[in-house]
């Protein structure tokens, strides 16, 4: 009995909120454009499940998640390969440190415009942004990884004589892999963000512009649908990833649990 | 072994600087030879003509301004907002058992999702955008707050309740000063939040600032004005990060460990 009340207990603060909802959108807040009863957007979310057009629910979240892991696999394999390399070159890194330093800062919607411009709109333009979004978090993260690989492996593999390449593939990335995971959760979170962004602002496919677009067309209730959707989707996907790079710690022999460097 | 031995720091700054300059020579090369076309490329001299010139006449400098009034504006409210929450939610691990889970939930969902929810309730003005930002950029400032006061350790516990301190002499005196560290880191995030929303603001709400002027660059096919508009953008990230990591430094001095 207890455990039950205690599993249920989350739920209890949201079941308040969404209640003073319906009981507001029934009584002062009628016929508001702004607001709708949950309950009518659990109806107007079921329609959109249902229909085949450009509204499908699916179509628009496939849309999204989509781009956001091309994206997000676009700026780890770039990120990670650099990282890589500035991490086990102290030289390498203090040539990069200002150029990265440069760029870095540039805020990743600041290049919406600009992928625009290049790619039209569609799947590249989104792609490009989540890429230059993740990117910098999976370089520095993976730059401090490897500087954090046991130095000991390092000599072992010198001392093998192993050639730049195979120590690489064979001692570092191995060694990296954990780490890397938790990187790669970051990432998840972020692609996801800058996606959804991209589209609210200006890319006419994915959850984003559905969300966009059934508040301009004053649908309260499809609205309230879609946001809580896109928050039931990157709930989801955030548990999914840190499952996964637990999972993947665990089998690393990582007691830490792949904490952050 | 190699990677134990440091370059000179002049040598190492002087290269760094190389490899700058190498990526400006690569950029001017692009351009002018045209391997990327001047409409999405523009040449540096041209970005760096529309920048001084917008700065000059100042209907750049105008936007840029718009744009940090605007980020400090709501990351100042993000700031206020997340630690009075955070300290009503994190004070009582009663609160904190009821009510964390729902934030834990919220937080992955992105700010500018919650863009049209504001828009449709108070209309596409300036207060709507600032509301988002400092919705959006509120997140790691509370649950630093959150997660501070719930971390103190056992035996601080244990001496606020033999001293009888009230919870707010405890929040005050003990809870806040431990989440210190995890605030400021906090704010810092929250800053770099804070850019990046107010710039989609004013992108969709049409609100002067950065963001609307390189949207609309872009869509003209102005390109140097639109590089000029995303290297102010860049600076500002870099100033506002900079001071703040300069102020976090100076506040922790106090912290031994």
């Amino acid at each position: 009995m207890h455990a039950i009340a205690a599993r249920l207990r989350p739920l209890v603060f949201p079941a308040l909120v969404l209640g003073s909802l319906e009981w507001y959108t029934r009584t002062t807040g009628q016929g508001s454009d702004a607001l709708a009863p949950p309950s009518q957007a659990v109806l107007a979310f079921g329609r959109a499940l249902l229909s085949r057009g450009d509204d499908s629910v699916l179509q628009a979240t496939f849309f999204t998640l989509g781009s956001a892991g091309l994206g997000l696999l676009l700026g780890a394999l770039l990120g990670i390969s650099l990282g890589i390399l500035l991490g086990l070159s102290r030289r390498a890194a203090a040539m990069g440190f200002l150029s990265i330093e440069v760029l870095r800062p540039i805020p990743s919607v600041a290049l919406i415009p600009l992928a625009m411009l290049v790619f039209g709109f569609g799947y590249r333009m989104e792609i490009s942004v989540v890429a230059f979004a993740t990117f910098w978090p999976m370089l520095i993260l993976t730059q401090a990884a490897v500087q954090q690989v046991e130095p000991c492996l390092l000599e072992v593999s010198q001392a093998l004589g192993l050639s730049p390449w195979a120590r690489t593939t064979q001692i570092v990335l191995p060694a990296l892999v954990p780490r890397l995971f938790v990187a790669l959760r970051l990432g998840v979170a972020i692609a996801l963000v800058v996606a959804v962004t991209v589209e609210i602002a200006a890319n006419p496919s994915g959850m984003g512009y559905a969300l966009m677009i059934s508040q301009q067309s004053l649908a309260p209730d499809l609205m309230l649908a879609w946001l809580f959707w896109i928050g039931v989707v990157g709930y989801a996907i955030n548990v999914a990833a840190l499952q996964l790079q637990r999972g993947v710690a665990r089998r690393m022999g990582d007691l830490t649990g792949g904490r952050p460097p | 072994m190699t990677r134990h031995r440091m370059p000179r720091p002049g040598r190492a700054m002087a290269e760094s600087l190389l490899v700058l300059a190498g990526l400006l020579a690569l950029w001017w090369l692009a351009s002018h030879q045209r391997w990327v076309s001047q409409v999405f490329l523009p040449t540096p001299e041209a970005t760096t003509h529309s920048l001084l010139e917008g700065l000059r006449d100042g209907e750049l400098a105008g936007f840029a301004l718009d744009t940090v009034v605007r980020m400090l504006l709501g990351w100042l409210l993000a700031s206020l907002a997340g630690v009075a929450l955070g300290v009503l939610v994190g004070a009582s691990a009663t609160a904190r058992a009821w009510i964390a889970p729902t934030l834990e939930f919220v937080r992955p969902l992105p700010a500018s999702a919650v863009m049209p929810l504001a828009i449709s309730l108070f209309g596409l003005s300036a207060g709507m955008v600032l509301f988002v930002v400092a919705f959006g950029a509120m997140w790691p400032v509370l649950l630093a707050t959150v997660y501070g006061l719930a971390s103190v350790h056992v035996r601080l516990r244990e001496v606020a309740q033999a001293l009888q301190l009230s919870r707010l002499a405890f929040v005050l005196k003990i809870g806040l000063p431990n989440a210190l560290p995890d605030i400021l880191a906090g704010m810092r995030l929250s800053m770099t939040v804070s850019l990046i929303v107010a710039v989609v603001g004013e992108m969709i709400a049409s609100q002067s600032g950065l963001g609307q002027a390189i949207l609309l660059a872009a869509r003209s096919f102005r390109a140097s004005e639109l590089f000029a508009g995303i290297a102010l953008l860049g600076a500002i990230g870099f100033a506002s990060n900079a001071l703040l990591a300069l102020v976090e430094k100076k506040l922790l001095k106090w912290q031994t460990t």
